[in-house]
């Protein structure tokens, strides 16, 4: 399965190269273009800072005090009967609720096991294969205005599920 | 919603710091993360600053507007009650597009107006329409092809090559969007005949 990471290597360089191609033949301003965006971005980042730095001391406090090895034992017995790490339930479950809590929660183990280990690469893979639940829905409804959901919530957990399921088959397959 | 979450954190931390004498860990733990943002969001910049131009380079030249387009009969099998040439097709699919490309900051605007249409054309009903649960669904199931802040996070801890996930991260995305829209079709068909009966 070492082609999978073979390809990995090729997307991005093949996605710069499709478009930069493609501005260059319809004679678009490219690097003018390119600096517009690069501004755009950075208004991003500078907006993600606030949260980034409140969820980050609330995860480093939750570490540094025992609490996050003290729930994942707790796990263990529920996650062991998954077949699944029960370092990650947590960011499962709170990536449900928060995209920017389940970040905090990535960094951490990150810093603590290497973006490279099994760890860090399942966490990667399962956090870019779901979207916040919770959240997701509170904004789009209630933008609506819209009270009953019907099968929403039903359809979001399954697909949250097979994502999550599918990234521990695939880690397992390719790593 | 986060602020209970936030603040069960930092509560529960202190608890348990005291109780598991960690606690001089736990106040240290409170500024280096913070300053941990920082640097993390620094080197994010870059990385999020080169996708972004790339990206407006892509709607520039016409890319974003012809991948719009293409997605057009995925959009009319997937929302079979809208009405054709409504402007809501046109913000349903802006939506997905900007999902796919990673412009999440994009994408939530025009799935605002899209809800915002629906809701229209479901009289103003306060309950979802079919069509509002399957764009729920798919954003929810997450669309995103390239994830660049995921792999900023990575190179910003040493990663030794932040982009090996992509390939098994695209095909678990495509599942996990495979299996929301298989269950968003059966749901309707299943309601519909339902209601036809009663």
């Amino acid at each position: 399965m070492n082609f999978i990471i073979y390809v990995s290597n090729y997307i991005m360089p093949f996605i710069f190269f499709y478009i930069i191609g493609l501005g260059l033949l319809t004679k678009t301003p490219i690097y003018d273009e390119f600096i517009k965006g690069a501004k755009e971005g950075f208004k991003v980042v500078i907006d993600i800072l606030p949260t980034l730095i409140g969820l980050m001391v609330g995860v480093g406090i939750l570490r540094a005090s025992g609490a996050l090895d003290l729930l994942s034992k707790l796990l263990e017995p529920i996650t062991d009967a998954l077949h699944f790490p029960s370092e990650l339930l947590p960011i499962v479950l709170v990536k449900m609720f928060s995209s920017s809590a389940a970040t905090g929660l990535l960094l951490d183990i990150f810093k603590e096991y290497g973006p490279d280990s099994y760890l860090g690469r399942l966490v990667s893979i399962i956090l870019s294969s779901t979207e916040t639940i919770f959240y997701t829905m509170a904004v789009y409804f209630m933008a609506a205005g819209v009270k009953k959901t019907r099968y929403t919530l039903a359809g979001a957990l399954v697909a949250t599920l097979a994502g999550t399921i599918a990234s521990v088959v695939i880690t397992n397959l390719v790593f | 919603m986060l602020n209970y979450l936030w603040g069960f954190m930092i509560i529960i931390g202190i608890i348990v710091g005291v109780f598991k004498g960690n606690i001089a860990d736990v106040g240290n733990a409170a500024i280096t993360s913070s300053k941990e943002a920082v640097t993390l969001c620094i080197s994010m910049l870059g990385i999020m600053a080169m996708w972004t131009g790339m990206m407006q380079i892509a709607r520039k030249c016409g890319l974003v507007a012809s991948f719009t387009k293409a997605l057009r009969p995925i959009i009319r099998f997937l929302f079979p009650d809208l009405p054709k040439g409504h402007v809501v097709n046109e913000y349903i699919a802006s939506n997905m597009i900007a999902n796919i490309l990673g412009l999440g900051w994009a994408a939530t605007p025009m799935g605002l107006m899209a809800m915002r249409e629906l809701k229209k054309l479901n009289a103003d009903s306060d309950i979802a329409s079919f069509d509002m649960c399957t764009l729920l669904i798919v954003n929810i199931s997450s669309l995103q092809l390239i994830p660049v802040n995921i792999m900023a996070y990575r190179s910003q801890y040493g990663s030794v090559n932040p982009a090996e996930i992509l390939m098994a991260g695209i095909i678990a995305t495509c599942i996990s969007t495979l299996a929301g829209l298989i269950f968003a079709t059966t749901a309707r068909r299943l309601r519909r005949r339902n209601n036809r009966r009663g």
